[in-house]
């Protein structure tokens, strides 16, 4: 059993195996377990999705003759009277990146079958990422009801600065709530001891073990890498 | 087969994880001295891509994968680029457009054009 899938025994490392692990009566995708397999390509698929979003942002922001409401000031916060942009973006910004390095901390406990840390990192994780949340819905409640910004206009300019903002954002938030249930659930799951047992799942016959963290983990890592994209391209641009 | 996850050694998450704090305190110290234009596009997208590069490298273990998996995310991954270019190239057109039929641009010296 090797940790670096490219000397996985009986197979040709590097460039040279892609055409092979490919070929037909291989398991395409050795050296990772099935589930990991899936992930990524459902990531993939999100990916997808959200590249969608932000290229349509792109469009419309290029093709609209009207000025693009700043960023900067839309989103700025009064701290002791003095307007400080961005502020709140950077706090969640630094709130998802703890939580994917304390996600990384919990596969890796995991994977050790230290039950408690484990436990410990994923329900850190999920306060994070629960607090991210939390804060986005803060913002959002800020420039429905005190800013005025509707899908179809706002008082900063091009009209489809909120539509565009609403959707992409509400997307985000969405997929890292159902991340946060996710960890709560692999979280109780660790401590009551569902992997060193193997114990089944809820929904399934499988048997349950700590590669689950590690796929879950594959998922938290790819919002926080949607929220770099959003937070440069959205906010920053 | 049994996952076997990770054996590497703990620093290289911690390094990332603190290059994360570092590049996006970059990116957030462009937006709060004011960089405009070219330069400003630039820096967001060189930090943009080495965090996410560092978030897919690493954190989500693709540096020890095989390269058919590597492959099968980043070849489509390569055709939004494609999709991001042409789609750069439709949303000019559509303002240059709109500008022509929809504005007096004939009797300003310039117009702004607003990114």
């Amino acid at each position: 059993m090797a940790e670096n899938a490219d000397v996985v025994p009986g197979v040709t490392p590097g460039l040279k195996g892609i055409a092979g692990d490919w070929s037909s009566d291989q398991v395409a995708f050795r050296g990772a377990p099935w589930g990991k397999a899936m992930m990524w390509i459902f990531l993939l698929s999100d990916t997808f999705i959200f590249s969608i979003f932000l290229i349509s942002y792109m469009t419309v922001r290029m093709s609209t003759t009207m000025e693009w409401p700043n960023p900067s000031q839309v989103f700025a916060l009064q701290v002791g009277g003095v307007d400080v942009p961005l502020l709140l973006i950077a706090i969640m910004t630094f709130v998802l990146i703890s939580s994917s390095g304390t996600m990384a901390m919990a596969v890796k406990f995991g994977y050790e079958k230290n039950r408690k840390v484990c436990f410990r990192l994923l329900v850190l994780t999920a306060m994070l990422g629960a607090t991210f949340v939390g804060m986005q819905a803060f913002e959002w409640s800020k420039l429905i009801l005190d800013e005025g910004i509707r899908p179809w206009a706002n008082p900063f300019g091009a009209p489809q600065f909120g539509s565009v903002f609403f959707m992409v954002t509400g997307f985000h938030g969405t997929h890292v709530s159902i991340g946060v249930i996710f960890l709560v659930i692999t979280a109780v799951k660790v401590k009551r001891g569902r992997f060193d047992r193997e114990d089944p799942g809820f929904m399934t016959g499988r048997k349950g073990r700590y590669e689950i963290v590690e796929t879950l983990g594959l998922y938290w890592h790819f919002v926080d890498l949607v929220w770099v994209f959003i937070f440069a391209l959205f906010y920053l641009w | 087969m049994a996952a076997e996850g990770q054996q590497h050694p703990i620093g290289i998450y911690l390094w990332v994880w603190a290059a994360l704090f570092v590049v996006s305190g970059a990116s957030y110290y462009v937006d709060w001295a004011g960089f405009q234009g070219a330069m400003r596009w630039t820096l967001i997208l060189i930090f943009m891509f080495i965090k996410a590069g560092a978030i897919v490298w690493v954190f989500m273990h693709m540096k020890w994968e095989r390269l058919a998996l590597f492959w099968a995310i980043l070849l489509p991954t390569s055709f939004i680029c494609v999709f991001i270019f042409v789609m750069a190239l439709e949303g000019d057109y559509t303002e240059i457009v709109r500008l022509n039929f929809f504005s007096d641009w004939q009797n300003f010296f310039s117009v702004e054009r607003h990114h």
